[in-house]
């Protein structure tokens, strides 16, 4: 790290995104849903009242009760409990981290590989950057929700496989705009500067032209983590995704599924809630990151 | 653009062979259809008749030759379950999802652009926030958590719509659907509202845009000026403006109903080609998900094509042979 660039304190460009962000209330309202969601998934084993994945704990008699029933042990439940018995509260809490778990490694792996070969793609130029191009183009004509599908067909089911679909899903996305502000990002001066002091390569899209490019692709990656979520709540509801041993929010609320005619709406509903307050919060945050980050929005 | 064309289709023989080795080659490995489909008890030699009579005793690649060459004549396979040929089930299948297609498009267009049209007009009234709004939540919502919500509410608190499968399908015209009659229709309109949410958010968030583009130019001014009535102001001059992305985009969406429908006929158990293939991956009916991959994908390859090719056509400047690979 010997080139240091010095700027004055008050202006450092991410103490004005800070500044700007904050300027939405809805947005600051989304920051807080959201950090409250993550808050909840890390520390489930410690707020959770019951393991919900510990069978031993679980008993029949308390099965399908309403919200604020009262347990066989003495406790509540809060939000009632499930076919098994099971504290709903305890279960989405616990499903709140595997969903945002496949979410955001889904969506880390696929930004780094989608982002990567989308630069490459624009510093090198010709064959390979056309080749690239087409296959994007042609996958981004079919919905995610087809390209999962055929996945999970073909790989079966499990937490890597959806996690591998969801990439497979994603990568193209980033691929597209990582290329695109690179080609911007491409003709300017500091980028000639570095190719002429003989930089390799690697050196050159990695840490001059990456970090250039890196704000589209934060406004992009929130946008698909939600994306991702939903999309692995669906697999899940239809059965296609996680195994039942490790319930998702998607998984919860098809458990619920078949209870809801008879009228135990919550066994589907909270899952459902949580999984929409999830959603909304990630969207709202990304809305105003990319209000924000788009020169061409700003009043 | 004669060029074009043939490399179009050359790559579109290339996509449906990826797709289909790569679904064959997965489902060869998932899963043995037998242990699913043939009674518990059978013995060995039996299991091993139904293996043979399915043809799935022969190695991976064999297998995958004999689907590529009758493939080509348009025989993709015998379904396990239903012992008949794989293409005739899922086309059997096909006027419901059609069917649910059609009427989730009517809705979000029937509904999607009046309301873009008073958002746009009205962009600081109440009613307007409130669209725009409801078309946030459109779009974040996962489909099969609305169907759930609208079986919950409409079904079984109000009791006013049947929350699940399809009313007794009649010929009208020739054409036979359920819609026709009015349990039909009843059974149709839960679905179809719940496959359409995500298209109409997107129909009225589009309209607007247009709209508030399109009321400041000049021709909107000078056709006012000319004292026409607002009615065939907003009518006909701007209607007939803001139609061209909209027909556009409705085009380009027709295909993607088609593919959430999977999700929509599995909540409200639609007997429809997205009910069959969800069933078919779990009973390991490789004939008929397969099958039911290349038709879609091949139906999605079509569509673009025609989309690009219709572009080329509408817009000018946008020239098909320019493109290189």
């Amino acid at each position: 790290m010997s080139e240091q660039v010095i700027v004055p304190k008050e202006e450092t460009p991410l103490a004005r995104f800070c500044s700007q962000f904050a300027e939405s209330k809805l947005a600051m309202f989304g920051l807080l849903l959201l950090v409250t969601v993550i808050v909840l998934a890390v520390f489930a084993p410690l707020i959770a009242p019951q393991n919900p994945y510990d069978l031993g704990k679980l008993d029949l008699m308390d099965s399908r009760q309403p919200p604020g029933g009262a347990s066989m042990a003495g406790g509540t439940f809060v939000l009632g409990s499930d076919g098994m018995g099971r504290d709903m509260w305890s279960a989405i809490l616990y499903g709140l981290r595997v969903s945002l778990l496949v979410g955001l490694a889904s969506g880390v792996i696929a930004l780094t590989i989608g982002a990567g070969l989308g630069i490459t793609a624009a510093y090198v130029g010709g064959r390979f950057e056309q080749i690239l191009m087409r296959i994007v183009d042609l996958q981004l004509g079919f919905p995610a929700i087809l390209v999962a599908l055929i996945l999970i067909a073909a790989l079966g089911k499990g937490v890597d496989k959806v996690i591998f679909a969801l990439i497979a899903v994603q990568w193209a996305y980033y691929a597209r705009t990582a290329r695109s502000a690179a080609l911007v990002e491409r003709g300017k001066e500091y980028m000639e500067a570095a190719k002429g002091l003989g930089l390799p390569h690697w050196r050159i899209i990695f840490q001059h032209l990456l970090p250039n490019t890196l704000p589209p692709l934060i406004v992009v990656g929130t946008v698909q983590v939600a994306h991702a979520i939903a999309l692995e709540a669906t697999l899940s509801f239809l059965g296609l995704g996680l195994p039942t041993t490790e319930p998702s929010l998607g998984l919860l609320i098809s458990n619920g599924y078949e209870f809801l005619l008879s009228g135990k709406y919550w066994i589907s509903m909270y899952p459902g809630i949580a999984l929409l307050i999830t959603i909304l919060a990630i969207n709202l945050v990304g809305d105003q990151m990319r209000d924000v980050l788009n020169p061409r929005l700003s009043k | 653009m004669f060029v074009y064309i043939v490399r179009r289709l050359l790559q579109t023989c290339l996509v449906l062979a990826v797709t289909s080795l790569l679904v064959f080659g997965g489902l060869f490995v998932v899963g043995d259809p037998v242990e699913v489909l043939v009674s518990p008890d059978a013995d060995a030699i039996e299991k091993d008749r139904s293996r043979a009579a399915m043809g799935l005793d022969k190695p991976l690649y064999a297998q995958y030759g004999i689907f590529v060459s009758k493939a080509v004549t348009g025989d993709l396979g015998k379904s396990f379950v239903f012992g008949r040929p794989a293409l005739e089930v899922i086309i059997e299948r096909m006027p419901a999802t059609l069917e649910l297609a059609l009427v989730a498009m009517i809705i979000s267009i029937v509904v999607g652009i009046p309301l873009g049209l008073y958002a746009g007009l009205k962009p600081d009234s109440l009613p307007a926030k409130a669209i725009m709004a409801i078309s946030i939540v459109g779009f974040s919502l996962p489909t099969f958590w609305v169907g759930l919500l609208l079986i919950m509410l409409f079904a079984v608190q109000l009791g006013w719509l049947p929350a699940s499968g399809r009313g007794p399908v009649t010929e009208f015209l020739g054409i036979h659907l359920s819609i026709w009659h009015w349990d039909g229709l009843k059974h149709a309109l839960l679905p179809a509202l719940n496959l359409a949410l995500f298209k109409l958010s997107l129909i009225i968030r589009l309209t607007r845009a247009q709209v508030r583009e399109n009321i400041l130019l000049d021709y909107i001014k000078f056709a006012r000026a000319k004292g026409l009535p607002r009615s065939r102001v907003l009518g006909v001059h701007l209607l007939k403006n803001i139609l061209i992305p909209l027909v556009t985009v409705i085009g380009l969406e027709l295909g993607s109903v088609i593919a959430f429908a999977i999700v929509t006929e599995s909540v409200f158990a639609w007997p429809g080609m997205g009910k069959l293939v969800i069933d078919s991956i779990f009973q390991l009916d490789r004939p008929v998900v397969v099958a039911y991959l290349m038709i879609t994908v091949l139906m999605f390859i079509v569509i673009n094509l025609c989309i690009d090719i219709l572009y080329s056509i509408l817009d000018p400047r946008v020239r098909l042979d320019g493109n290189k690979i």
